[in-house]
């Protein structure tokens, strides 16, 4: 599938305009003002030149539209906006792993780091609270919870060669 | 009583005066230009309350007034912004200002006021408000529209046009002759020039200079600059407007940004206050007279611009719906003529003029918000039985170059 085109028309005076057109054809726009707000704009079906829906967001809300639509997220990322100072994170191991066939005893994740690992994600189904003597495999995704810094420990430690 | 405390309780009245009316002009949700008018009309000579001492401030108020009025005009564009639209839409630009600038030319002539006046009632009625357009474009939710970069583009070219518009202006009202006019528009032209190569090629310098993280320093820094150069602007007989315009244009980016933001408030105050400066310096009894002239004139010229604005869309490849959107938005004048038939009255041309100015841009500043949201529906409505053409099926429909698309990479040119 190709990329979609995305033109961009400079509006003087107002900012940049972004327009993509859809697969089916349905026009959308978003209009990056200059003071940093944005303006997402629908179009009609029956009069393409015209905004049937013009939404105006500020700096905050387009923060959270594009947490929704980033497409790495599957679910918005929860704890991570809580004050609590946790983040859940998902990290993949990769094929080449040095805990490819280890068992999650021997990563030591959580008394090095303090982060706790809550799931692991293996093709289709997910393992929750695997025990010590579970082995991991390459290319499981596990979801990790702790403080900022932990969990960046935590993923130094899962990306060993 | 002190004359520095009458001073102060009259210009205080004045400025509170006008924040309670604009209150009421927001209530009714539509520019205070007028109601700025108005104040001043009721204010001045042959109004309800002739001011006394604050009359010789208010003047200088109002020469700050429209140089910040054109500074923030300038600061609102890049100078690429400018040659880009200039390049692609002159053509559109020249439409503009044939068929909206003849129309106040040649009532001036049938009035039998001269050529000066002609010149200067064909400004007046020549230039789109951007303010009051912009303002609409948000409140009806059409800033995406596809008509909306050409309209815009026809407002930047008008206030490019302002650039030389201006000096030619000045020379006309100062009475130069056929050859001092003529030097006089070639330094204009020439500084004007000089300002948009050195905006295009040194900007970043330029605003470097300028740039201080501390915005008192950056407020004083700006304000500082653009003075100095609209008093040496005017000794060269060039306009002080003018002047400050390309201050706004040669300043760019974030120093722009931050400039506007510090100057806004300013702008308004003093923007406020030059409009006051002209309804006191016109006669509540001299509209009358004027008043026809000024509705026919109004007439006319909302047509002539619904026509700018079809045409231009039109050009742009937009739907029949969004080229009567397109015309009817562009109608509204405002600060500008006001800031054109300014610079004739304090010359002291032809007396009618100031009222005629008034009551026209009074009437179109009112009408232009009405022509902006309903031109299209009525068009619609009388050319139903012909059935409107419709526009190409999204397929075909490429961003269009007269839009100004720019496409990563080499751009396509038409």
């Amino acid at each position: 599938m190709p990329a979609p085109r995305m033109s961009t028309t400079p509006l003087p005076g107002i900012g940049v305009q972004y327009d993509l057109t859809t697969r089916e054809h349905r026009h959308l726009s978003v209009i990056a003002h200059r003071d940093g707000t944005r303006t997402v704009n629908v179009y009609r079906a029956d009069d393409p030149d015209a905004c049937a829906q013009s939404l105006h967001l500020n700096e905050a809300e387009t923060a959270s539209l594009i947490d929704a639509l980033a497409p790495s997220h599957h679910s918005p990322n929860l704890l991570s906006t809580t004050d609590l100072g946790l983040v859940a994170e998902r990290i993949e191991l990769s094929s080449t792993s040095y805990w490819n066939g280890r068992v999650l005893g021997d990563t030591k994740m959580r008394t090095e780091t303090g982060a706790s690992l809550v799931a692991v994600l293996r093709r289709a189904q997910a393992v929750p609270s695997p025990t010590p003597d579970f082995r991991l495999a390459g290319g499981d995704i596990l979801i990790v919870i702790g403080t900022r810094e932990g969990v960046e420990a935590a993923a130094a430690i899962l990306g060993r060669e | 009583m002190h004359s520095s405390a009458i001073f102060l309780i009259e210009f205080g009245a004045i400025i509170l005066g006008l924040g309670l009316l604009g209150r009421l002009a927001g209530r009714l949700q539509f520019s205070p230009i007028p109601l700025y008018l108005l104040a001043g009309l009721a204010f001045g000579e042959g109004g309800l309350l002739p001011l006394g001492t604050s009359e010789g401030f208010v003047a200088i108020g109002a020469e700050i007034g429209v140089i910040l009025l054109l500074l923030m005009l300038g600061l609102e564009y890049t100078a690429s912004d400018l040659v880009s639209n200039l390049k692609t839409q002159y053509p559109a630009g020249l439409v503009d200002a044939t068929l909206n600038a003849l129309p106040g030319a040649a009532m001036a002539l049938l009035l039998g006021w001269g050529p000066v006046a002609a010149v200067v009632l064909a400004g007046v009625t020549w230039i789109s408000s951007s303010g009051v357009i912009a303002k609409v474009l948000g409140d009806l939710g059409r800033l995406g529209n596809r008509e909306t970069p050409v309209i815009l583009s026809i407002l930047v070219l008008e206030d490019l046009s302002m650039a030389v518009y201006l000096p030619i202006l000045t020379a006309l009202l100062a009475g130069a002759g056929i050859a001092a006019g003529s030097l006089t528009l070639a330094i204009a032209l020439g500084v004007a020039g000089l300002v948009l190569v050195l905006a295009v090629r040194y900007g970043r310098h330029i605003s470097r200079f300028v740039s201080s993280d501390d915005p008192e320093k950056l407020l004083l820094v700006v304000l500082g600059l653009t003075l100095l150069v609209a008093g040496i602007a005017q000794q060269l007989q060039v306009s002080a407007a003018v002047g400050a315009f390309l201050v706004g244009i040669a300043l760019s980016g974030e120093v722009a940004e931050g400039a506007h933001n510090l100057l806004a408030p300013l702008r308004d105050l003093f923007a406020a206050v030059f409009f006051v400066f002209f309804g006191l310096h016109t006669d509540p009894a001299s509209i009358p007279p004027v008043l026809l002239p000024a509705l026919a004139l109004a007439v006319v010229t909302t047509a002539t611009k619904i026509a700018t604005g079809y045409w231009a869309a039109k050009r742009a490849d937009v739907g029949v719906k969004g080229r009567w959107r397109a015309g009817g938005t562009l109608v509204a004048r405002g600060e500008f003529s006001i800031v054109i038939a300014g610079l004739a009255v304090t010359a002291g041309i032809e007396p009618s003029l100031g009222p005629l100015a008034t009551a026209y841009v009074l009437i179109l500043v009112v009408v232009g918000p009405l022509t902006a949201r309903y031109t299209e529906p009525v068009a619609a409505f009388l050319t139903r039985r012909k059935g409107g053409s419709t526009p190409p099926p999204a397929t075909e429909r490429l961003p269009e170059e007269s839009a100004e698309t720019v496409r990563s990479g080499p751009a396509g040119t038409a």
